[in-house]
């Protein structure tokens, strides 16, 4: 059974002119101990469809249930207790540590809201848990600001394990570090799930990164999912142009002097989101319908969905192809 | 070969630290860029990519102390007056920092960013200007050029006012840009768009770039030789496809495999941090990391010696070197 569900989640923000759909409808399933990689260009709504799911904005329709409970938006107060084991690590340790507190105490604190004991106990579970990030246990008396960003990120990573997390949800983690400290952190998060059993969301504009690390990937664009399969049919199939164009403009280190491919515009307005598929205003491969229909999930093969009209339903071959226009 | 256009060499740069101590951030680097190529310098944070680069536009923090020679055309610029520095960084040099939200000014419009350079630099009247900024923001793509320039930084998303800060550093029409990672905060197509115009802007004008990124991919598609720092050093330097296909200093080795390579091979982090400021490790700096490193690492400083034509590393083990036949 799934153990994070989002089912027909919208998020919407109230701006100054039209409102904002920051995420317009998106079904997704996390399962215990996968890395689900969450991809797209900046103004996707990847990160607001993080904070839905941790209960850090409340959707505006839809619902998340994380272990058969419904999540709840989180007020001033505590994570509630049946929420307590779904965390989030964010993208900046700078700012989601506090700077003028040693990080033992920090990690004392989120073992004593996880209910893990009293003080006098907490010097050893905390020096533990940094162990666990493969820190130096005796580095909880230091502040934040004596440890590089990698082990910063690794302290905000042990901060969330005190809660004993069976998901944990990380919006672009890495995307602060050097290139050795981001496969550090990666690697940490990537172990959690295969040796603890932790979910993992990833999310990340490097795609190189996700496809190294992610067990299943979910490309959004534009407050929709438009492509979710496993990440190894993903990057060699992709089925949904825009995955392909992501792709596409990675740029490969093996010093052949190859420009990646460019791909013109920019992610619209989701205030005024473009009519019918949402990608067709830069989609290499439109097609006169693609302004007027707008695709839903299709499945390509058992796992592997895809939303565009030139990616026609081959889940069920019995079925009549739902949804085309005629 | 023509004289080069930067030659920077035995640049040294400290800084003051808090107790007054001067620490070395670079020490001892030398580069070359000509017209129209594309110098790529990577290394991890605290590397010294980002000094070299503040010294040679005479940008560096108050109290630093600057050694060796930095020449822009065959003219020192190390010993011109601020003065003078202003004009070359108007004229011939120009930066596009990684932060856009820092490199436009929040209250003047975009078009007054972009046409200060050309009135008072080039002494381009006003219509022209107007014109010619247009077409910069053709280039690098923003929607409705004409329309943009009345707008304000805070009416574009990130990706577009990096955009705005690159047309801005080349409405200088500088002879060098100097690009200090920029495009780490932006998407990949976005990224894609931006190497793609410096690719054509060395080809059509002859820029020269000296781009400073840790990454190692988006080095490989645009320059045309690189240059690895490592704690203020040159550690290994060649022409991209040599040093990435055939890395021959461990530092390099590490970079690489610590990047993903697709499949289910894992990344291999390089162990450790680098040094801080100050805290450089004696002999090869790298030895406390490097999986190679023997006794004698620990005493003597590697010399940067040539290994191959056009071919630099620092590294007297030289674990990589390609295997010899044996004739026996």
């Amino acid at each position: 059974m799934s153990i994070l569900t989002a089912t027909g989640v919208e998020v919407t923000y109230p701006g100054s002119g039209r409102p904002v759909r920051a995420v317009a409808g998106v079904d997704l399933a996390v399962e215990p101990g996968e890395v689900l990689g969450l991809v797209g260009e900046s103004g996707c709504g990847k990160s607001s469809l993080a904070r839905a799911l941790v209960g850090l904005v409340a959707p505006t329709a839809g619902t998340v249930v994380f272990d058969s409970q419904p999540v709840e938006a989180l007020r001033r107060r505590a994570r509630p207790v049946a929420q307590r084991r779904l965390q989030m690590v964010f993208q900046d340790p700078y700012s989601s540590l506090n700077a003028r507190r040693r990080v033992g105490d920090q990690i004392a604190d989120a073992l004593r809201l996880a209910g893990g004991g009293g003080r006098r106990r907490a010097p050893a579970a905390v020096g533990a848990l940094l162990e666990r990030v493969g820190l130096d246990p005796a580095m909880q008396t230091r502040y934040p600001h004596e440890f590089s960003g990698g082990q910063r990120q690794r302290v905000a990573v042990a901060r969330a394990l005190a809660a004993d997390p069976s998901v944990i949800v990380a919006d672009e983690p890495i995307s602060a570090l050097d290139a050795s400290a981001q496969a550090q952190v990666a690697n940490l998060l990537v172990g959690l799930a295969r040796t603890e059993g932790v979910a993992v969301v990833f999310i990340s504009h490097d795609l190189a990164i996700v496809r190294q690390v992610a067990d299943r990937t979910a490309v959004m664009y534009l407050g929709t999912v438009v492509e979710v399969g496993p990440t190894a049919t993903l990057w060699e199939d992709p089925q949904h142009p825009y995955t392909r164009a992501l792709i596409d403009a990675v740029p490969t280190p093996d010093g052949s002097g190859r420009l990646p491919a460019d791909l013109p515009g920019d992610v619209p307005d989701p205030a005024a989101p473009p009519s019918g598929c949402r990608f067709h205003p830069r989609c290499p491969l439109v097609t006169p319908d693609c302004s007027s229909w707008e695709p839903v999930l299709r499945v390509q093969e058992p796992g592997h969905a895809a939303a565009c009209i030139l990616a026609p339903d081959r889940g069920a071959p019995d079925r009549s192809t739902t949804g085309v226009p005629s | 070969m023509t004289a080069p256009l930067l030659e920077v060499s035995g640049l040294r740069v400290r800084l003051p630290s808090r107790t007054g101590a001067m620490l070395p951030a670079v020490d001892g680097v030398d580069l070359t860029v000509h017209a129209g190529e594309v110098l790529g310098v990577a290394g991890e944070s605290g590397s010294g990519k980002t000094m070299t680069a503040l010294a040679t536009l005479g940008l560096l923090p108050h109290g630093a102390r600057t050694d060796g020679s930095i020449r822009l055309a065959g003219r020192e610029l190390l010993t011109l007056s601020d003065k003078q520095l202003r004009s070359v960084r108007g004229r011939e040099v120009a930066m596009v920092a990684q932060d856009p939200r820092t490199a436009l000014h929040p209250m003047l419009s975009i078009e007054r960013q972009l046409t200060e350079h050309l009135r008072h630099h080039h002494g381009v009247g006003r219509k022209a200007a107007r014109d010619e900024a247009a077409d910069l923001l053709d280039q690098v793509r923003i929607p409705d050029p004409r329309a943009a320039l009345a707008r304000y930084p805070h009416e574009f998303s990130g990706g577009m006012r990096q955009r705005i800060a690159i047309a801005s550093a080349l409405a200088a029409r500088p002879s060098l840009l100097i690009a200090d990672e920029p495009t780490t905060a932006l998407d990949v197509t976005v990224q894609a768009g931006i190497l793609r115009l410096l690719d054509r802007l060395r080809r059509e004008r002859g820029l020269a770039v000296l781009i400073i990124t840790h990454d190692l991919g988006v080095l490989s598609s645009i320059a045309d030789r690189l240059v690895v720092m490592y704690a203020g050093r040159v550690v290994e330097s060649g022409t991209t496809a040599d040093v990435l296909a055939s890395a021959r200093h461990p530092y390099t080795h590490g970079l690489l495999d610590a990047l993903p390579e697709g499949g289910s091979a894992a990344m291999r982090p390089i162990p450790g941090s680098p040094p801080a400021l100050g805290a450089v490790p004696s002999g090869c700096p790298f030895h406390p990391r490097c999986a190679s490193a023997r006794d004698t690492c620990a005493a003597d400083v590697p010399a940067l010696l040539q290994i191959a034509p056009g071919r630099l590393s620092a590294c007297p083990v030289d674990p990589y070197a390609p295997v010899r036949e044996v004739v026996s």
